[in-house]
């Protein structure tokens, strides 16, 4: 018995030796917080941004991801964590800069910041440049299995007027909402036939209603899964992301309904809490570098601010009409609303994910 | 008949507790790209693992964490005892105080470490490897006094004394007459911490920052759904569950024996 | 061995990491984001929001169908259990306890790995032609899904307990009873029912708090919220409103440890049997 007590001891003491000298590496770390499958990793002969990043710097990226923004909004306001980069879209950089949770960006330290078009600078929700860079930018639409959808439903959803088709009846528990109540309610207002960015509590009251008149899937990177092996007939997501699915599923295709969608910025930035600002800001001018931001681009198929890296990209993916479509005046980019619009979208949200049985 | 009723009933509970997690393993060794679709026998899931090196990081940080906050939740835990032990009036209050970790929901544990964490290590420091530890001591403790405090009530303080008056220092007898009398409460006390520390899911995931325990991990990579590396880690760990608890059985029936043949 | 002194140290560390914690969430329950006290949080859950009070409704439902369901499943299982030779007694001992030993995430995991669409349980369906090709398992996403979750991950929590008590009882006690012409229902009704209340009791809460906060087992299986899902979701998740998430909490806490006291009100024993 003695030896036994002896011998896990004796491996205790060692797997906490090794702990604390795993822990006390000299090397500067950065923490980034991502969004999941939102930076080329390595796969498909592409760069691994992470890795050559920490290779030319000499640091330690600890790389998590949140899954959506108000999650990201909810984690750094927990107090809980401190992320030295973020890449929040439009409207949840309007609301950080707002509450004071963003460090204005040294651009001195980002001089590949000239390699942005000019029509991604200076946006409404950061209008003087001073806390974001910009990352990606993307629309968002139906995407549908070909292989799975009736006749009838195959033709509605091919010239699709709105998001009616997700509310269908023939595919029950196969069709995915975004689980995030801006872009969810961003979907059933446009339905409506509403401006995604209203503040009126009727308008958002009756996008809640037709919310709840369909039994969905809440999914966010669980698409990436469940999309391609065809266990989702039908689903509303980002451009970008489709691409990615599309290459492995040929049956998956994406369509913009008329009614209009969603257009959204995502840009990078650095919490006020971040330990390590000036890696940070090495960071993001790294991901601006023409190879790294092709690289990005051409892996994940969201479509790049990045003229340099525009530049130098393959001809047919900066030809596809799903990742660089021509604007339209339908499309909305969303804004930052007042706190008790937000409260009342929570609240239905709540609801919502209650009733979904 | 009524003995095959009862085997039947018993094969059926059996079932359901096993039929998922053999299925994991069996499908731990599928070899098609569609993780329930049956595509011949292959190790493919096991490789993809090796080269998921952050779940083996995770794994990593379970273990160590698993094993420092049990071994310091026996310290811990042993000594209160020994003070809880000479408590008249209050020691129920102690008691029920103490027993709060483990009977309040674990989301309000979590939640209130969180709380308590943020304001101790706010600025620089940050939750991480060591608020783990200390959320993991914390619901650890109470298990390990409610294994050893039984023992201790039961056992005879006049050994104790007997060792005082025969000129032993009081420290020397606590730790040469009543240690070994408490020892196999202080190991099942130990046992438990460890089983409940690398099954916890809801505290560390609330205690870790960006810090992923490996239950924190799988549940980060299962917003993605089921994947083909999850069923390879789930066949290595039912073996390695199964190879420690039959050695420890082992051990456990030998000394039985041994017992029974000195009586 | 008569000093109280070394109860010092755990008692420093219950005040910092157990008593103020619980202060700082009753604290937080009772003010708003600027810090002023507030009563609108607790107004919220039991006057003002219907949703929660649904929510917590349904948390209660589905608790209580688990727990007796567990109850049920696992009463004959210890019974059986304790009949059995000493030898025998430990390997199904062992055999209940091994699912325990593997991950929580991973018991879950493979939940949707059987209930997924085109999952396990549906290509299996479709193979015997209970299901035509493209149709799905009618349990995934459903209660009943979350409930056989429930089940699952927390029955050898019920059945060690009960066992635990039944298999003190001694059997001369039995023969005493049928020897007194007892049948065997009024041996079980009136002897080893009556002496494993304490069980039955322990087993009843290790089984019903962490249904009654279930959280992640819902959301997977049955794709709505339970109690613990909502309170992630005040902290964690979409809604951001971490005073409210704390008197959800506190809510919570105090019905769980009420509930609690309750039953151990059946219990002429004081211990709580655990684990």
């Amino acid at each position: 018995m003695k030896k036994l007590t002896s011998i896990v001891l004796a491996l205790a003491m060692l797997l906490s030796a090794a702990a604390l000298f795993a822990s006390c590496s000299k090397k500067e770390t950065l923490v980034v917080c991502n969004w999941g499958e939102y930076i080329s990793d390595g796969e498909d002969g592409y760069m691994d941004v992470v890795a050559e990043f920490e290779k030319k710097f000499d640091c330690k990226v600890e790389y998590v991801v949140a899954e959506t923004n108000e999650t990201l909004y909810s984690l750094m306001k927990s107090g809980s964590v401190a992320y030295d980069v973020i890449f929040p879209s439009d409207y949840m950089v309007e609301k950080m800069a707002k509450e004071g949770m963003l460090a204005e960006i040294n651009f001195d330290n980002i001089p590949n910041y000239k390699n942005i078009l000019p029509e991604f600078k200076g946006l409404a929700y950061d209008p003087e440049e001073k806390y974001s860079v910009p990352y990606f930018w993307g629309t968002v639409g139906i995407v549908y299995n070909e292989k799975l959808l009736t006749p009838e439903d195959l033709a509605t959803v091919e010239n699709a007027k709105d998001f009616e088709i997700l509310w269908s009846e023939n595919y029950p528990n196969r069709i995915m909402m975004f689980n995030n109540p801006r872009d969810a309610f961003g979907v059933a207002l446009k339905t409506l036939g509403y401006s995604q960015n209203t503040t009126s509590e009727a308008e958002i009251r009756q996008a809640a209603a037709k919310l709840k008149e369909q039994k969905f899937l809440y999914y966010m990177d669980e698409f990436f899964t469940a999309m391609p092996n065809d266990s989702l007939a039908l689903g509303v997501y980002y451009a970008g992301d489709y691409l990615t699915v599309a290459a492995e599923n040929e049956n998956l295709k994406f369509v913009i309904p008329e009614c209009g969608t969603n257009i959204f910025n995502d840009a990078m930035c650095i919490p006020k809490n971040a330990r390590n600002q000036t890696l940070a800001e090495k960071f993001i001018n790294f991901m601006l570098e023409p190879e790294v931001g092709r690289d990005n681009a051409e892996y994940l198929g969201y479509s790049s601010p990045n003229a340099a890296a525009l530049e130098i990209m393959d001809e047919e993916i900066k030809d596809d009409p799903v990742a660089y479509p021509e604007r339209k005046d339908s499309w909305e980019a969303f804004r930052d609303l007042p706190e008790e619009t937000n409260a009342l979208m929570r609240d239905l949200w709540a609801e919502i994910l209650t009733d979904n049985k | 008949m009524r003995k095959t009723l009862s085997w039947l009933y018993f094969g059926l509970i059996f079932l359901f507790l096993y039929a998922p997690i053999l299925i994991m393993i069996v499908f731990s060794f599928n070899g098609s790209h569609n993780i329930t679709v049956w595509g011949g026998f292959s190790l493919q899931n096991y490789e993809n693992l090796l080269h998921k090196s952050k779940a083996i990081e995770s794994l990593w940080n379970s273990l160590v964490i698993a094993l420092l906050s049990s071994l310091g939740s026996c310290v811990l835990g042993t000594m209160a005892c020994l003070g809880l032990n000479n408590l008249k009036k209050s020691r129920g209050l102690v008691m029920n105080i103490s027993n709060l970790p483990i009977i309040n929901p674990e989301i309000v544990t979590g939640v209130s470490l969180m709380l308590i964490f943020s304001l101790l290590f706010s600025g620089s420091v940050g939750l991480g490897f060591h608020t783990v530890l200390l959320a993991h001591i914390v619901f650890n403790t109470p298990y390990v006094i409610l294994n050893v405090m039984p023992r201790l009530r039961r056992m005879d303080q006049n050994l104790y004394e007997a060792a005082l008056d025969l000129g032993c220092p009081p420290v020397k007898a606590l730790w040469k007459v009543v240690m070994p009398e408490l020892f196999p409460a202080i190991l099942s006390g130990f046992l438990i911490s460890f089983t409940y520390s690398m099954d916890d899911f809801i505290i560390s995931y609330y205690t870790g920052g960006t810090f992923q325990t490996f239950s924190v991990f799988i549940y980060n990579s299962l917003k993605k759904g089921p994947q083909d590396w999850m069923l390879a880690l789930s066949g290595i760990l039912f073996v390695a569950v199964l190879t420690i608890l039959i050695i420890m059985n082992v051990h456990d029936i030998r000394q039985e024996k041994r017992e029974a043949v000195k009586r | 061995m008569k000093s109280k002194k070394p109860l010092i140290p755990y008692a420093i560390w219950m005040a910092i990491f157990v008593v103020i914690p619980l202060i700082m969430i009753i604290v937080n329950a009772f003010t708003d984001k600027s810090g002023a006290f507030t009563l609108d949080n607790l107004e919220r859950i039991f006057f003002k929001d219907p949703t929660l009070r649904y929510n917590f409704l349904n948390s209660l439902k589905i608790a209580l169908i688990s727990t007796v369901l567990c109850l049920v499943l696992a009463y004959p299982i210890a019974l059986i259990m304790a009949r059995q030779k000493p030898s025998v007694q430990r390997l199904l001992h062992f055999l209940i306890m091994l699912p325990m030993w593997m991950n929580f995430v991973l018991r879950i995991c493979s939940w949707l790995l059987v209930l997924q669409p085109d999952g396990i349980l549906d290509v299996m369906l479709r193979g015997v032609g209970l299901l035509s090709p493209g149709q799905s398992n009618p349990l995934y996403m459903t209660e009943t899904a979350v409930v056989l979750g429930i089940v699952y991950n927390y029955l050898p929590f019920m059945i060690l307990p009960i066992y635990t008590t039944v298999a003190k009882i001694p059997r001369s006690l039995y023969e005493a009873g049928e020897d007194l012409g007892c049948s065997r229902w009024n041996v079980l009704k009136k002897i080893v029912f009556p002496l494993s209340v304490p069980g039955v009791i322990s087993g009843l809460t290790m089984v019903f708090v962490p249904a009654m906060s279930s959280f992640v087992i819902s959301m997977k299986l049955g794709g709505f919220a339970l109690m613990g899902d909502i309170i992630d979701n005040y902290y964690k998740g979409t809604g951001g409103d971490p005073h409210l998430g704390a008197a959800v909490s506190i809510v919570l806490m105090f019905f769980i440890i009420l509930s609690i006291a309750l039953m151990n009100r059946f219990d002429k024993d004081d211990d709580v049997v655990l684990a």
